[in-house]
């Protein structure tokens, strides 16, 4: 078996079951605690909160907005990034159908190369800004850097492999698969689970203060 | 016992009144209470800390992407800068042994050791980020992109840190009077009976004490009877204008809760339990709360709750209660022509909910309102919340973050400075002669009391 054979086949395919198993596992873990029943009487219904907590921390409060913009931006722009180049680019579409049988229509390549790039630059600036700046340097673990470690490498290797730079294509589709996997595997482990917490915790504390009469 | 200058001690507790010395001893950073092992205060640490850990914690300590976001609202790092006083970093220790004891993925986490165990010594070192630093002033929820409310998280910790005997002494030993006196100043029951008189007296105005059966039981916080005491006339005065079934009670009287503010749930419940039971016994519709502001997160979201059931009666915080009297037409008063700027106390505005209240009070005294930069729920804290300004080491630290609140209210350009809780208005008097400032913290209260308009029975 060679390593493209290897990294379609038996990698993707224990990526995705431990990546399915270890995800379940952590969110269950957690959604089925305990939860204390809240007796006290409420100011006004407390579900409305759970999705106003969700749009109301898209963007920062008016307050905050000078002293941490800069880093929203560079979220969003990296976040939608990857949305783009992962799921509007023409090979990932029909990767995607040949797995579940839907597609939708894909973007250009220049298109999605562009973004790739931007992308790329914004994750570099915030590992930068995560190194420079005391707040961040000082809160940074392990997980921090490997869950950005994981994160850009798909991302180098799929540009490399679409640019042919470095190493054979099927090397460098190879290297990516297997990168993929790796992100896969790392994800339910590490702060990748936001991606199902974020909800959990907007709408948790979204309920709390619409109950008291105010907002998350 | 104790790490640091401070004299307070059980015989001679906490006295807000002389002036204070609050020199750190740089070798000592730490208080620490009772005798044991290092292994037993850790293991009480830690089990003390997952006792009330349930769904909503776990979530919170799941969703941290340590963006950093969080230090941005908090006074204590805007002012110093120090990457310390990041709010979730206060949590450092804790998150550990979350992920470590109690998560999902534990056994991983123990088994190749990938969190290693929390040690005394990281707890004595985080006593001064659990309690010194932090107001819980909840400001860090309202910037985190995920929501991770760590006020919240920080109550929790010190529930570990109280068990442990690792609470800042000044703190502790006020908790410890208000559990044994039944106040945390020396308001005992006497006390408060005395200074009610003495109000009454003073300010002509006729007191109801310990009635049989009343609508309204309203209680004091211990810094308006020992500090403030004219705030017992002006609820008087505003009660009795009303006409109303009123009464103050000697067997609750103290809505501080410093169990609470302390890390102490068990005291923390008897506190909240006598109100309720004093409430009940009387058959009140509704327990009034003072100008105080943990006092209103302590009974009025957290009440029901620490009795296991709902309350039979409202749970009202006095800019509450004046907010609907003068909106129902029952309390009317006189026009005060002035500009004032008010300072919203975190657990009544941000954390409470009642943040229009004391709006509506103003709009009916007719002043001429100039809100802060930042207010309502995005108030700054004064700095003294969470049980800080009994915190004597913590002083240097508490005026650098007070510098923020003058700089605002000067901004204002009013000339009145107003609050709705006691304890803002120490720290704000205590701020105000720290830094020989022009500015004195008045109570919407006792302006309300002044200015009620005499009808004709």
């Amino acid at each position: 078996m060679d390593l493209l054979t290897f990294a379609r086949g038996p990698a993707l395919q224990a990526a995705f079951t431990i990546f399915l198993i270890g995800t379940f596992w952590r969110l269950l873990g957690v959604l089925l605690l305990r939860r204390k029943l809240d007796h006290s009487e409420p100011r006004q219904p407390a579900l409305a909160g759970a999705f106003k907590g969700q749009i109301a921390h898209l963007w920062p409060y008016q307050p905050f907005a000078s002293r941490v913009m800069a880093s929203y931006l560079l979220g969003y722009a990296f976040h939608i990034g990857l949305v783009v180049v992962i799921f509007f680019y023409l090979p990932h579409i029909l990767f995607i159908q040949d797995l579940f049988g839907v597609s939708w229509p894909a973007l250009p390549h220049a298109v999605v190369n562009a973004v790739g790039g931007i992308t790329l630059m914004a994750l570099v600036a915030l590992l930068v800004k995560r190194l420079m700046n005391p707040v961040t340097r000082l809160i940074s673990n392990f997980d921090d850097y490997f869950t950005w470690f994981v994160t850009v490498t798909p991302l180098v290797t799929g540009m490399l492999a679409v640019a042919q730079v470095g190493a054979r294509y099927e090397t460098l589709l190879a290297l990516h698969l297997l990168s993929v996997a790796l992100l896969l595997i790392w994800f339910p482990f590490g702060k990748l689970m936001h991606a199902f917490f974020f909800v959990a915790a907007r709408a948790t504390t979204g309920m709390i203060f619409e109950r008291r009469g105010t907002h998350s | 016992m104790s790490g640091d200058v401070s004299d307070t001690t059980e015989l001679q507790p906490l006295d807000l009144e002389s002036s204070r010395v609050s020199v750190q001893i740089p070798a000592v950073r730490y208080d620490q209470q009772g005798e044991m092992s290092d292994d037993e205060r850790i293991g009480i640490a830690m089990r003390n800390f997952v006792k009330d850990f349930g769904r909503v914690a776990a979530i919170y300590m799941e969703s941290c992407v340590h963006c950093g976001a969080c230090a941005e609202a908090c006074h204590y790092y805007v002012q110093t800068g120090d990457p310390r006083y990041t709010p979730i970093w206060k949590l450092e220790p804790f998150k550990q042994a979350y992920k470590r004891e109690a998560s999902p993925l534990a056994p991983v986490y123990r088994l190749l050791n990938l969190k290693s165990k929390v040690t005394v010594k990281q707890l004595r070192e985080w006593q001064e980020l659990i309690y010194d630093s932090c107001t819980m002033c909840g400001r860090c929820t309202m910037v985190c992109p995920m929501s991770i409310d760590i006020a919240t998280l920080v109550g929790l910790a010190r529930h570990g840190m109280f068990q442990a005997g690792l609470v800042p002494h000044e703190l502790w030993a006020v908790a410890e009077r208000a559990k044994r006196e039944g106040s945390p100043l020396g308001a005992t029951a006497q006390v408060f009976e005395d200074r009610v008189d003495w109000m009454g007296d003073e300010h002509e105005v006729e007191m109801h004490m310990n009635e049989d059966q009343a609508d309204y039981l309203v209680t004091m916080s211990s810094i308006e009877i020992q500090k403030y005491p004219e705030s017992m006339a002006a609820i008087a005065k505003v009660m009795n204008a009303i006409d109303a079934s009123w009464t103050f009670h000697s067997d609750g009287y103290e809505a501080t809760n410093f169990g609470m503010l302390s890390g102490n749930a068990e005291w923390q419940k008897a506190m909240t339990v006598k109100i309720i039971e004093t409430a009940i016994k009387v058959g009140a519709k509704a327990v009034i709360l003072p100008e105080c502001g943990h006092a209103y997160g302590a009974l009025r979201w957290q009440g029901a709750n620490q009795y296991g059931k709902p309350l039979p009666f409202r749970v009202m915080h006095v800019s509450e209660f004046l907010a609907e009297l003068v909106t129902n037409g029952r309390l009317k008063l006189n026009q005060v022509d002035r500009s004032v700027t008010f300072h919203d106390p975190c657990q009544v505005s941000r954390r409470g909910g009642a943040t229009q209240a004391p709006r509506v009070v103003l709009k009916a005294l007719g002043v001429d309102l100039r809100e802060m930069q930042d207010s309502a729920e995005y108030n700054w804290c004064c700095g003294g919340g969470g049980g800080v300004v009994t915190i004597h080491r913590a002083d240097a630290l508490r005026y650098k973050t007070f510098e923020i609140k003058m700089r605002q209210v000067n901004e204002t350009g009013a000339q009145m400075l107003l609050s709705t809780c006691a304890n803002c208005r120490q720290t704000f008097d205590d701020g105000q002669e720290h830094f020989h400032w022009d500015k004195t913290m008045h109570s919407l209260l006792e302006l309300v009391a002044d200015n009620i308009v005499e009808t004709e029975q």
